[in-house]
């Protein structure tokens, strides 16, 4: 069907009601830049999901980073957006004002020139991120091993999506279809939400992450209200099985174990850890499971599963804000109140 | 002259004395200069534009140029924004140890041929030597001459139905530094560039300008931003009119940074009105620098709109866009 026609439809669309979640963060950004919600008629209300990996990283993980990074000879090498995230004494960013250790890098790799530069020093990447990241780490610890680089190690907040989806649709929060993320479908394959769609009836459609897309991705979730299907709208770089080759070094690496979800608290297999023939790698991962909020009236907890929106946050605008975030939700650009917060103005 | 600059350049004594005769006053040469005064003694006219800015880029040298260069340039377009004819620079040198002379002489060079490309004369100086690994920070401040019929424009006179060009192609310069920072192989090339050929044809045409604005950190969006507030206003660009190169363009989408709110060192924005549109889009298109100028979007006065700035998506739908908040981080996924 032509764009025109579609938006001709969503717009003047008074049929029942349906409350779409896009679980991923760069769609949360993809519908704000283009501007969706306008041109979408009031019956069709679009929720952020959990998928930005900094907003579901526990304040323990934050708070372990910060030691690390203080401790003598160790040094935290880490992504641009997880440096102002706050745990609950602070951020890596205020860490390092205070004498901490922290290297912002682009890509994982980059630990890898920095470890051979300074064998002295012990440097620890902070591996968070769904299954679209978790195959740069396998192939991390696969550099490291072939390059017998012993000063490097990594301490892992991963997360897979399935679990969350499922705890999603099962906590009452009344979402009629998700927007599924392509990103992690390139990895992972359409196949990754085949059982929720069928266990609760609603359907998801993979999506790429143009304003098109998005518009082609509503229309077929709203015509699919209450079937129990996949779609897959992204049919150019996603496939049914996914990136079998990134499956088995993620698996080579790392196995499933129980995560604590920002906000949401322990999913069972819901993680990725580092294999026990591989502990040598870890950074003592495992027992970050704490999640203290810094302002107990932060509701980002609510936001991620769509409970409530970031407007209603009794913080949003007033004492939380990009420059000083009391989540982690209005952290990253793709965090929803991070979003929300630009849209405002 | 040793090959890296030790603290004892710092000293105000004989090595002093060498590193400014053979680094600095052999490129910078001019009467005003080579008197050696404490201070220069310029003429000036009634009403003068003064401003200042300090350069900390790394790396120091990037594709299409380096920190001597930008040091100029962005103390020239200030200066251009408000109607001035840059005339006088001064220039502060903050030299780490360590750093490599030859290295110091090309940011020396480069900085003297952009001031003379501009036609500014540098006419005042400092160099000072500091602990460290052989960086250089550079402090330039400016003085230029008001055009007596260019008083007018400022941030605050954007109207109803004007219209917004802008001269070229955005995130060049934030491409080329990043893609140096991440050790990509990229052709993306600064657009480091005084901009007096572009502002000196617009004031002598006498089309009515009302604002000009250079877009440097932050961004078109945090431009155009900050100019709604200035004048009460609401703007509107199109995204499909916004310029980048399609090099620029795959970079930033591959980084999660939109062009938008890239930093540029060699672009304007014009605010214009309507009846002179198309007669100034031309003489920027014909002035160096400015042969990618596009008309981007237009100023309206709507009372419910005031201070914002609303871009029409490449979909037919509005979104609102803040000034850049942080600092443009790439993300994670």
């Amino acid at each position: 069907m032509e764009i025109e026609k579609i938006k001709e439809f969503l717009g003047s669309y008074e049929g029942p009601r349906m409350k779409i979640m896009e679980i991923c963060g760069s769609h949360t950004g993809a519908i704000h830049k283009n501007g969706i919600p306008k041109l979408l008629s009031e019956n069709i209300e679009l929720i952020s999901g959990p998928g930005c990996p900094v907003c579901v990283t526990p304040s323990a993980y934050i708070d372990r980073l910060i030691e690390i990074s203080k401790e003598e000879g160790r040094c935290v090498v880490s992504f641009g957006d997880l440096l102002r995230v706050p745990g609950s004494r602070g951020s890596l960013s205020e860490a390092m004002g205070k004498g901490g250790r922290v290297k912002m890098v682009y890509s994982p790799l980059d630990i890898l020139k920095l470890a051979k530069g300074e064998p002295a020093t012990e440097f620890v990447f902070a591996a968070i991120g769904f299954e679209t990241t978790a195959p740069v780490y396998a192939i991390l610890i696969d550099s490291l091993i072939r390059d017998n680089i012993k000063n490097v190690k990594i301490l892992t907040a991963m997360k897979t999506m399935e679990m969350a989806v499922d705890y999603i649709c099962s906590s009452g929060g009344g979402i009629d279809g998700f927007i599924a993320p392509g990103h992690v479908c390139v990895v992972a394959g359409a196949k990754e939400f085949e059982a929720a769609a069928e266990k609760y009836a609603l359907p998801f459609v993979v999506s790429g992450f143009t304003g098109e897309d998005i518009l082609k991705t509503l229309y077929l979730l709203v015509k699919n209200r209450g079937k129990g299907r996949v779609i897959n709208a992204y049919g150019s770089v996603v496939t049914y099985d996914g990136n079998l080759a990134a499956q088995e070094m993620i698996d080579k690496y790392f196995e499933r174990t129980d995560a604590v979800w920002r906000g949401i608290g322990e999913l069972k297999g819901s993680g990725l850890a580092l294999r026990t023939e591989y502990a040598g790698f870890d950074a003592g991962s495992r027992e970050l499971v704490e999640d203290i909020k810094i302002n107990r009236a932060c509701a980002c907890d609510k936001v991620i599963i769509g409970a409530m929106r970031p407007e209603e946050c009794p913080l949003f605008k007033k004492v939380c804000s990009p420059m000083n975030p009391q989540g982690a939700c209005m952290v990253s650009p793709e965090g929803t109140c991070n979003t929300h917060f630009a849209i405002e103005g | 002259m040793t090959d890296t600059v030790t603290m004892a350049h710092g000293s105000g004594g004989s090595a002093t004395k060498e590193l400014i005769e053979n680094v600095f006053a052999a490129e910078f040469s001019n009467d005003t200069l080579n008197a050696m005064e404490d201070s220069a003694v310029v003429p000036a006219s009634e009403k003068i534009a003064l401003t200042t800015d300090s350069f900390v880029v790394k790396p120091v040298e990037y594709k299409g140029g380096n920190i001597g260069r930008l040091s100029i340039c962005g103390t020239v377009n200030d200066l251009l924004m408000r109607g001035s004819k840059p005339e006088y620079i001064t220039a502060g040198f903050i030299l780490e140890e360590g750093l490599d002379i030859d290295l110091l002489k090309r940011i020396v060079k480069s900085a003297a041929e952009t001031a003379r490309e501009a036609g500014v004369r540098i006419v005042a100086g400092d160099t000072k030597v500091i602990d460290g690994n052989g960086g250089i920070y550079i402090n330039t401040a400016g003085v230029g001459l008001l055009d007596p019929a260019a008083e007018d424009i400022s941030a605050k006179r954007a109207s109803d139905g004007d219209v917004i060009i802008v001269s070229g192609n955005l995130g060049d310069h934030h491409s080329a530094i990043l893609t140096d920072r991440l050790g990509i192989d990229s052709d993306i090339e600064s657009d480091n560039a005084p901009l007096v050929d572009i502002v000196g044809n617009l004031l002598k045409s006498g089309v009515e300008i009302h604002t000009l604005r250079d877009i440097t950190r932050g961004g078109l969006a945090t431009v155009l931003k900050e100019l709604a507030e200035s004048s009460g206003t609401c703007f509107y660009i199109n995204e499909n009119d916004i310029p980048a190169s399609a090099a620029v363009k795959s970079f930033a989408a591959m980084l999660g940074l939109e062009p938008l709110y890239m930093g540029n060192e060699g672009k304007l924005a014009a605010v214009v009105a309507a009846k002179d549109v198309e007669r100034a889009l031309e003489i920027i298109r014909n002035s160096k620098y400015g042969a990618d100028a596009v008309i981007v979007g237009e100023v309206k006065a709507e009372e419910s709109r005031r201070g914002r700035l609303i871009v029409r998506t490449e979909i037919g739908s509005e979104r609102e866009v803040g000034i850049l908040k942080g600092e443009g981080l790439p993300r994670i996924c």
